[in-house]
C-alpha cells in the first residue's frame, strides 16, 4: 500500500531530512506472462494502464518503456491544456480529458499542478476571425466554454500584447476558453505511474521492444530487450515510434514522424498569466511556475527521428514572438529540444484496434497530444478491455482512412499543423 | 538542419528546399478499378521507416524541380541523392 501524500507526511518526512519517503514505484523484472502490455510508457500509456487497472479490474498488466517514464514527448511538450477543437468528435474526445484534468490531482494524490489560466487563441487576419467566431459556436454548441474577443478585450486579458494595428499580422481578434490552461508535464507521468504500481501494474523501463510474435491473426506476445513476455493484448502508445512498432506487426499506419521543437527562456517575474497561441504567424507562449517563458515552435516537414529541429523553424517563431510582445526583445533563451510527433494526415488522433486481434494503437497526437493525456487514458483502456472502442472514440478508428469519415481538425486546430 | 546537394544547382541550405514524402509511390493505373482498402493504401498509408527511407524533394526557393533522396531518418545523413525517373540506388 503506498503512503498518501499530505501535508503530514511531507511533515513527518521533514524530520528525517526527506531521506525516508517511500519509493514511487516499484522496478520490477518482467513476469513470463501478462493478461495486457502497454508498450510506450508515457504519460498516455501510463493513463491506459491506470485506468486497465482501475476501471476495468485488470491488474496482471505490465507498461514497457524503451527509456525512462515521462522521457519523450510527454517531457517535451508544452503542457498547454484546452479542448475548444470544432468538431463533434474531437469535442467530446478533449473536453472529456478536460474534465478528468479538472480532479486529477486529487485523485492521484498528486499534484499535478493543473492551472486554468485560460487560452487565448488570436484571429490575424479576416479568415481567421471568421474560422474563430464559427469555433466559437461550435464549441459552445458541445457545451464547451468559448468566447469571442474584440481586438480591445485581448488586450485587456494580456496587455503586453501588442495590438497595434500597424504590424505586420495585426491582432483582429481572439477567442478564449477559460477552463483551459496548463499542467505539470512530469507530474502527470508520475502520479499516473504511481497510481498504476499501487494497483499492481508493473512498470518496467530500458525495456525496447524488438518484435510482436503474432499467431496467424492474433497477438501472442512481444519480443523485448529482457526477453520474451508472453500477452494476448498489446496496446501501443509509443507516439513519434508508433510506425516503428506497427512495422513489426506487418502492419502500416497513416502517420508521418516529424520533429516538433520548443524552447523556454531565462525564468522571469510574472509576466503572462495566460497562455495565449497563435495559429497564423505559429507562436504561443505561456509561462511556468519557475517563470520561464514557454515557448511552441512548429514541426519541420521532413520525416526525422532525430529529435531535433531546424534552426529557421524556431527563428520563425521568435520573430512572431517579438513583434507580438516587444517586452520579449531583450529576453534570453535558455534550453531548446525536439520531439518527434506522429501527424496523421487529418490531424486527428488514432485509438483503435486493428486488423490484428488483440493489438490496439493509440497514436497520432501530432502536436497537441499531452492535453487529452487523462481522457486519451481511459477511453484507450476501455476499447483495450472491452475489445470495443467507447462512443467517444468510436470515430477515431483507423477504418476513417479507408471510409473517408476523417475528422479533419487542420483547419480548426488552434496552431497550424 | 543540413545541407542537400540539389542535383541541378549544387549544395544549398536545407531551408530552401521542400520535403514531399515518401518517394516511389506510384499512382494507380485505373484510379477507377480501386477498392477503398487499396485507395486508402495509397493515399494516406506510409511506411514512415526509422532508417534509410526514399523521399522526394523539391527544391522550392531555388530551381523548383522535384529530385530523389536517399535519406537515414535516424541521424538525417544523406545517403543518395537522383533525379525524377532515375532507378533508385540499391541498399
Amino acid at each position: 500500500m503506498k503512503n498518501k501524500y499530505s501535508v503530514f507526511s511531507l511533515i513527518k518526512n521533514a524530520f528525517s531530512y526527506h531521506e525516508n519517503w517511500q519509493r514511487a514505484w516499484k522496478d520490477p523484472t518482467p513476469k513470463k506472462e501478462y493478461d495486457a502490455v502497454i508498450v510506450g510508457g508515457g504519460g498516455h500509456g501510463l493513463a491506459t494502464a491506470y485506468y486497465l487497472a482501475k476501471k476495468h479490474n485488470m491488474n496482471n498488466i505490465a507498461v514497457v518503456e524503451k527509456g525512462w517514464i515521462g522521457g519523450g514527448n510527454t517531457g517535451r511538450n508544452t503542457t498547454i491544456i484546452r479542448s475548444n477543437y470544432l468538431w463533434d468528435a474531437s469535442a467530446g474526445l478533449y473536453d472529456h480529458a478536460l474534465k478528468i484534468w479538472e480532479g486529477l490531482s486529487q485523485e492521484l494524490n498528486y499534484n499535478v499542478m493543473f492551472s486554468q489560466r485560460g487560452v487565448m487563441n488570436l484571429a490575424h487576419n479576416l479568415q481567421d476571425v471568421r474560422d474563430l467566431k464559427r469555433r466559437t459556436h461550435a464549441n459552445r454548441l458541445n457545451g464547451i466554454d468559448a468566447v469571442y474577443l474584440s481586438t480591445e478585450e485581448v488586450k485587456k486579458f494580456c496587455p503586453i500584447i501588442n495590438t497595434s494595428p500597424d504590424i505586420r499580422y495585426p491582432v483582429l481578434g481572439g477567442t478564449l476558453q477559460r477552463r483551459a490552461g496548463t499542467a505539470r508535464h512530469d507530474a502527470v507521468a508520475w502520479g499516473y505511474a504511481r497510481g498504476a504500481d499501487a494497483m499492481g501494474v508493473d512498470i518496467i523501463q530500458n525495456c525496447e521492444v524488438k518484435g510482436i510474435k503474432r499467431n496467424g491473426d492474433s497477438v501472442e506476445g512481444i519480443e523485448t530487450t529482457k526477453g520474451f513476455i508472453k500477452t494476448k493484448k498489446v496496446g501501443v502508445v509509443a507516439a513519434g515510434h508508433s510506425s516503428v512498432i506497427a512495422n513489426m506487426a506487418g502492419l502500416r499506419l497513416p502517420l508521418e514522424s516529424k520533429p516538433l521543437q520548443a524552447l523556454v527562456s531565462e525564468p522571469v517575474k510574472p509576466i503572462i498569466d495566460t497562455v495565449v497561441m497563435s495559429n497564423a504567424v505559429h507562436a504561443y507562449v505561456s509561462q511556468s511556475d519557475k517563470g520561464e517563458l514557454v515557448i511552441g515552435a512548429g514541426t519541420d516537414d521532413y520525416v526525422s527521428y532525430t529529435q531535433k529541429g531546424s534552426h529557421q523553424i524556431v527563428e520563425g517563431t521568435l520573430n512572431a514572438i517579438l513583434e507580438l510582445y516587444p517586452i520579449f526583445s531583450r529576453m534570453r533563451m535558455l534550453r531548446q529540444w525536439g520531439g518527434i510527433v506522429d501527424i496523421c494526415p487529418d490531424a486527428s488522433p488514432i485509438l483503435s484496434k486493428t486488423s490484428i486481434k488483440g493489438l490496439y494503437f493509440n497514436c497520432g497526437w501530432g502536436t497537441g497530444g499531452f492535453k487529452a493525456t487523462p481522457g486519451s487514458g481511459d477511453l484507450f483502456a476501455h476499447t483495450i478491455a472491452n475489445d470495443e472502442p467507447h462512443k467517444l472514440n468510436a470515430a477515431f478508428n483507423l477504418n476513417r482512412f479507408v471510409s473517408g469519415d476523417l475528422v479533419d481538425e487542420h483547419g480548426a486546430a488552434a496552431v497550424a499543423h | 538542419m543540413f545541407l542537400i546537394n540539389c542535383p541541378y544547382c549544387g549544395e544549398r541550405d536545407q531551408q530552401e528546399f521542400k520535403a514531399g514524402g515518401e518517394a516511389h509511390i506510384e499512382r494507380p493505373k485505373q484510379p477507377t478499378e480501386l477498392s477503398d482498402d487499396e485507395w486508402a493504401e495509397y493515399l494516406f498509408m506510409r511506411k514512415n521507416i526509422k532508417g534509410v527511407q526514399f523521399e522526394r524533394w523539391n527544391h522550392a526557393h531555388g530551381c523548383r524541380k522535384w529530385f530523389n533522396m536517399v535519406r537515414d531518418t535516424s541521424n538525417d545523413e544523406i545517403k543518395a541523392i537522383y533525379k525524377m525517373g532515375e532507378k533508385p540506388p540499391a541498399q
